[in-house]
């Protein structure tokens, strides 16, 4: 019974740390490949001049443009983070498909410059709702900054961040005019390239990039995906030593299996060495063996991975927007069912190699 | 026929070889009932194991009904006792997760035989051994005694030709002991089994044919004794194929 518990906790735990390394790929998971991304090439916190848009508009093989700047406001409290972007609304909805909005909710972000929309995530954990007023405290662009909310978007996809704010770049642009902020006027931070043919993204990053070569704001573009990984490796050494440990948690398990089967097996010689006795061969002791194994490891680890799934969702609801998607793949539970099973059938290994040799009459002796 | 010839076995203890066996030659003619008497480490039951091919001499044949078994690989010989040697262990060996009817029907596992002839078979021997109404109790349900008429029951239930039975009353007391042997003779006598049985007790080797002594390994003395007057009702056998 406590082996059995033991499995589902670890399964439960190799689950749970799986999930949070996917949560920590979902961005680049969700990138599209028709999205190309264009920065600032000597860093992301420098900001690009917005006039660099029509030039990459001009290149072969853009499909449109959009841009964002990151706006990194506190919302209340410093504990309450969800990232912010200032977009050309339009172009950026455009872009992202994959945001859903009432037509409604979308006229009326369109149509007001100090409208927000917010995604869904945000919505729950801090119960607003459309109308309401939103606050953010500037920590790059100073100052308190006053939205309404115009729609909460949901995500076409349970993989879709729903974590995220959108405003207005327009009234970023004018507020830093107004309050005298000259590093925030006319720029942004990213450029967002929509390309027609996903196949020639390297071509035409290299076409946009050499277009601004030797220039005060040299740009770097590269694939949505790319610039995303580009965040998850900042941080790599986390999410390694996360995926270590939820392997180091299955080898335990396995330790801890291997030595309950080997008690089992030992207390057991003398009922092994009887049915040898009475003519069933070494090779079906030692089925009997793998046999308890592998059904302890199975029941432990069906019940460690369906466990996950709630414990999973009370984590992520308990992360808040710290994670925006926090879903166990399917691709974790095959995982836990196949490591649970690998787990079973190498702790009865020794066991049943033992068993299947030892001779009958030294195992009667065991009685 | 049981021939032993020239047959001799050593175990390794502590890093040396101890002589258990030395050229022993020994022959049981089918339907006899054995008993193999003898101090402890006289080798007994070594001969009752080298005898049920659960252990292998070092030299010599064993001849069953002309079948040197000595010689037979793992497999051969593991289906060889499943066909021919029923056992009775001094502590029963049930299998204690088990019932009464479970560890009967174990043996059959290895066989063809359809399920319903199966339960008719395990029903008929749980009856003959007069255990009918413990069908459904563990070992731990039942007393030494009871537990030693379910191995014997497990025991008969293939049909073997050969019954080998080490110390099968160390364990209970006199009434029990009484008993199964006597469930032994019936079996020997009214079913034509071979029954070889290693004892301590003089009084329960009073209930064989013939009794073999063995001292450091050789055969003491030989002697046939006359069978006793039965003491418990004649077996019954029933319309199992015992």
């Amino acid at each position: 019974m406590l082996t059995f518990f033991g499995l589902l906790v670890a399964t439960l735990a190799f689950g749970l740390l799986s999930t949070v390394v996917s949560a920590w790929y979902a961005g680049a998971e969700g990138a599209s490949n028709a999205r190309l991304i264009t920065r600032n090439a000597i860093s992301l916190v420098f900001p690009l001049p917005i006039s660099h848009a029509d030039r990459i508009r001009q290149v072969e093989g853009v499909s449109s443009l959009s841009w964002a700047n990151w706006f990194g406001g506190i919302y209340k409290e410093p504990k309450n983070f969800f990232p912010q972007f200032a977009i050309q609304p339009e172009s950026y909805l455009n872009a992202y498909p994959e945001y859903l909005l009432t037509e409604t909710e979308r006229t009326n972000f369109l149509k007001d410059r100090r409208a927000v929309v917010i995604g869904r995530k945000i919505a729950n954990s801090y119960g607003l709702k459309v109308g309401d007023n939103l606050t953010l405290k500037g920590t790059i662009y100073p100052g308190d900054w006053e939205f309404q909310v115009a729609g909460i978007y949901e995500g076409r996809q349970t993989s879709t961040d729903t974590a995220q704010l959108f405003f207005h770049w327009e009234y970023l642009n004018e507020e830093a005019k107004r309050r005298n902020l000259p590093r925030a006027q006319n720029t942004t931070g990213v450029f967002i390239v929509q390309i027609a043919e996903p196949a020639r993204a390297a071509e035409i990053s290299l076409q946009v990039d050499s277009l601004f070569r030797n220039s005060a704001y040299e740009t770097l573009t590269e694939t949505e995906k790319a610039f995303q990984l580009g965040f998850v490796a900042m941080t790599e050494a986390i999410v390694v030593a996360i995926q270590i440990v939820s392997y180091v948690v299955i080898l335990i398990i396995m330790a801890v299996m291997a030595n309950t089967m080997a008690m089992t097996a030992r207390e057991r010689t003398g009922e092994y060495a009887t049915l040898k006795a009475l003519g069933f061969s070494p090779q079906f002791v030692a089925g009997l063996i793998t046999a308890e194994s592998l059904m302890l490891a199975v029941f432990g680890g069906l019940a460690g991975a369906l466990i996950t799934f709630p414990v999973a969702r009370a984590f992520g609801d308990a992360m808040g927007t710290i994670f925006p998607v926090f879903e166990v793949a399917r691709q974790t539970t095959w995982m836990q069912l196949i490591l649970a099973l690998v787990v079973g059938l190498v702790a009865a290994a020794i066991p049943a190699w033992r068993v299947s040799r030892i001779r009958i009459v030294e195992g009667l002796r065991a009685i | 026929m049981i021939e032993l010839r020239h047959v001799s076995k050593r175990y390794k203890r502590g890093g040396q070889f101890v002589p258990v066996l030395h050229d022993l030659s020994l022959t049981v003619a089918g339907g006899e009932f054995l008993a193999l008497m003898g101090p402890s480490g006289s080798g007994k039951s070594t001969l009752l194991n080298l005898i049920a091919g659960i252990d292998r001499p070092d030299s010599g044949e064993i001849l069953i009904d002309g079948r040197d078994i000595a010689r037979m690989n793992e497999t051969e010989l593991a289906q060889w006792r499943a066909q021919h040697v029923g056992f009775i262990f001094q502590f029963y060996n049930l299998i204690p997760v088990l019932t009464a009817f479970e560890n009967v029907a174990l043996p059959l596992q290895l066989t063809d035989l359809r399920d319903s002839e199966k339960k008719a078979r395990v029903l008929n021997a749980l009856t003959m051994v007069g255990l009918a109404d413990r069908l459904d109790h563990t070992p731990s349900e039942l007393s030494g005694g009871q537990q030693q008429r379910v191995a014997i029951a497990r025991a008969l239930i293939t049909d073997p030709r050969i019954i080998v039975a080490d110390e099968p009353t160390g364990d209970l007391d006199r009434q029990s002991a009484h008993d199964i042997l006597g469930m032994l003779q019936g079996l020997n006598r009214d079913m034509g089994k071979t029954i070889l049985m290693v004892t301590h007790d003089p009084k329960a080797a009073e209930h064989a044919r013939r009794i073999v002594h063995l001292e450091k390994g050789q055969l003491e003395a030989g002697a046939a004794i006359a069978m006793p007057a039965p003491v418990t009702a004649p077996m019954k056998k029933t319309d199992a194929h015992f």
